[in-house]
């Protein structure tokens, strides 16, 4: 594991325990007429992570790696094919349904609302299924529907509503019951900037009102910086980063950047390597530097020997990060067959 | 109970969905009306031919076709009921989300089917069997626990009809695609309810064997119980049974599809 280990806590404050966990499809490929070649595809290995109980974590990783798959088994619909799995207290893939009660979950793609009916009748299906008391129903229903602005759209059917609509009605099915920890499957996926940032404040906000727990996968990193404290990066089913979204700069060796503006022009500023001037335009100049160190002496030095006049620090686009660190792990790792 | 009421929220939806295709309700009556007609007419000239044939005197193959008419939506006799959603759930994958729930996935099927098959059964089906009546002369019990017992009947069919499909359904999760099946499930149940003759009529061992099967508890039973041409022990006992052992093996299936969920576009 390459990844710094992040701040996780001991099983006792643990509210989802995953140990050694590992997931292995059998995979039957045709070959030929009647010969079938079977093979094995270790989905997720040997994964181990904990959760306490109100914290926000981003699952992210490429297309594949093994994300849905965790949270199929988080959620009791997968059953690992080896390892330890407890959320709550329970485990998942024996106690489906009773777990069920304490989880909520949102997909981007799909919809848990019932589609040729008005948002409302969702909701009272909600209420039977979940076996929520009458009051607490009410009490929640009207708190969502002030918080995700669903009044107008109650009595409207899922299918006339626009996906930004449908993601906030979807949200709020998934919180009727009060649940303990909410995983959200790339749950801005599609949305514009306005839909977007709503969804993130409103995570936040039942965060902090509930400490419900949240486990979000995305693509879309700004849901992670805006959302999450502690980010885990899963590829090809292993955990290669379980850390702080901080940390991730400095294991993905990202660069950050110095810009700095002088008087008038100057040929490339002379600083000590590995720092070096990565553009030139006029008096301003763009100094690369190891994002793992301070920027303090290289500013100081600049200042020193050149009329500064200003200047700004860029933080390296994690985007980027993060595709330097799946590219790494793509090059180093030979291909996986067994 | 908690769950029941669950349930029951599912059934009122299925009821108030298939209420809400208003257009296609008219249509369907129209349908049934027409085809009720046309059936009407070829009966009672083979009846003409061979009088009392399968045991029924004309008045009773008439009132025949009019059940089937009545029932041929309610009991989704060709398919066309609740399977179709769950089909293309499974093949989409959608089918994950239901899991997700604390509920029981065939139960829950089962509740949405008897809420559609209640609205068909008034929206679809009693307007064709008054035409029949109106029009026709037919041979409709006068005693009230007749109709009682042909309630009754109609419920176990309704389960039949459902236990068929649920499992024809949850064979997407192996096949990816229910088209064939559906196919299938639609021929063989159009002949072997009973829609096209009655299974009276059919001779010989093809004959016993048409009314041992399943099908035959979804139009033929409830068709004799409702006549008086059938003991009703007897034929809720057949029903019961058919009922019974496709539920259990929806059960059955079920487990070894949830279990085997690699779920579509996972």
């Amino acid at each position: 594991m390459s990844g710094r280990m992040g701040t996780t806590e001991g099983s006792e404050g643990a509210f989802i325990e995953v140990d050694g966990v590992e997931k292995v499809f059998d995979v039957r490929r045709r070959k030929g007429l009647l010969r079938r070649e079977r093979h094995q595809v270790r989905a997720v290995d040997s994964i181990s992570f904990t959760v306490a109980r109100g914290e926000m974590v981003g699952y992210i990783g490429p297309n594949g790696a093994g994300k849905s798959t965790t949270i199929k088994m988080l959620t009791g619909i997968l059953t690992p094919s080896g390892g330890r799995l407890r959320v709550a207290g329970i485990d998942p893939s024996r106690e489906r349904t009773r777990l069920a009660h304490r989880i909520g979950v949102v997909f981007g793609q799909r919809t848990t609302l019932w589609w040729d009916l008005p948002l409302i009748d969702s909701y009272k299906l909600m209420h039977r299924m979940y076996r929520i008391p009458d009051a607490r129903y009410r009490e929640n229903l009207a708190r969502l529907v002030e918080l995700l602005d669903l009044g107008d759209l109650l009595e409207v059917p899922v299918r006339q509503l626009s996906l930004g609509q449908r993601m906030r009605g979807d949200i709020a099915a998934a919180l009727l019951h009060d649940p303990e920890v909410l995983y959200l499957d790339e749950p801005t996926i599609g949305l514009d900037v306005v839909s977007k940032t709503r969804v993130r404040e409103f995570l936040r906000q039942v965060n902090a009102e509930r400490a419900t727990t949240v486990l979000l996968t995305t693509h879309d990193l700004q849901d992670i910086e805006q959302v999450c404290s502690r980010v885990m990066v899963i590829d090809h089913g292993r955990l290669v980063y379980d850390g702080a979204l901080a940390g991730l700069h400095e294991v993905g060796e990202g660069e950050r950047t110095l810009v700095v503006d002088l008087e008038r022009e100057f040929p490339p500023v002379e600083v000590p390597a590995p720092a070096r001037v990565v553009r030139v335009d006029g008096p301003r100049q763009w100094v690369a530097f190891p994002a793992s160190e301070p920027a303090a002496g290289l500013v100081t030095r600049i200042a020193e020997r050149y009329p500064l006049v200003d200047l700004s620090v860029r933080e390296p686009d994690i985007e980027a990060v993060i595709a330097q660190m799946y590219a790494e792990r793509a090059g180093r790792a030979p291909t996986q067959s067994s | 109970m908690g769950s029941a009421r669950l349930y029951l929220a599912v059934a009122a939806r299925g009821f108030r969905r298939y209420a809400s295709y208003r257009a296609a309700t008219a249509a369907g009556v129209f349908t049934n009306t027409v085809f009720g007609l046309i059936l009407v007419y070829t009966y009672l000239a083979l009846w003409d031919e061979r009088p009392d044939l399968g045991g029924y005197d004309q008045a009773q193959a008439v009132t025949y076709v009019w059940l089937g008419q009545c029932l041929f939506a309610a009991l989704a006799l060709q398919g066309g009921g609740v399977e179709t959603e769950l089909m293309e759930r499974i093949r989409t994958g959608e089918i994950a989300v239901d899991l997700y729930r604390p509920a029981d996935l065939q139960l829950w099927w089962l509740a949405g089917d008897l809420g559609r098959a209640a609205f068909q059964l008034l929206g679809r089906g009693v307007v064709p069997f008054l035409v029949g009546g109106l029009f026709f002369p037919t041979a409709l019990p006068t005693r009230f626990d007749t109709w009682v017992w042909f309630a009754v009947a109609l419920l176990l069919a309704a389960l039949v009809s459902f236990g068929i499909r649920y499992l024809v359904a949850l064979s997407v999760f192996w096949l990816l695609d229910g088209t064939g099946v559906s196919q299938v499930m639609m021929i063989l149940g159009v002949f072997f309810s009973g829609m096209v003759l009655p299974l009276n009529v059919f001779p010989g061992g093809f004959g016993e064997v048409a009314r041992a099967l399943p099908w035959a508890a979804q139009l033929q039973v409830p068709a004799d119980v409702l006549m008086g041409e059938t003991a009703v022990a007897g034929a809720f006992a057949f029903q019961a049974m058919w009922a019974v052992l496709l539920l259990v093996a929806g059960r059955l299936v079920q487990s070894a599809a949830t279990r085997r969920v690699v779920v579509q576009g996972g």
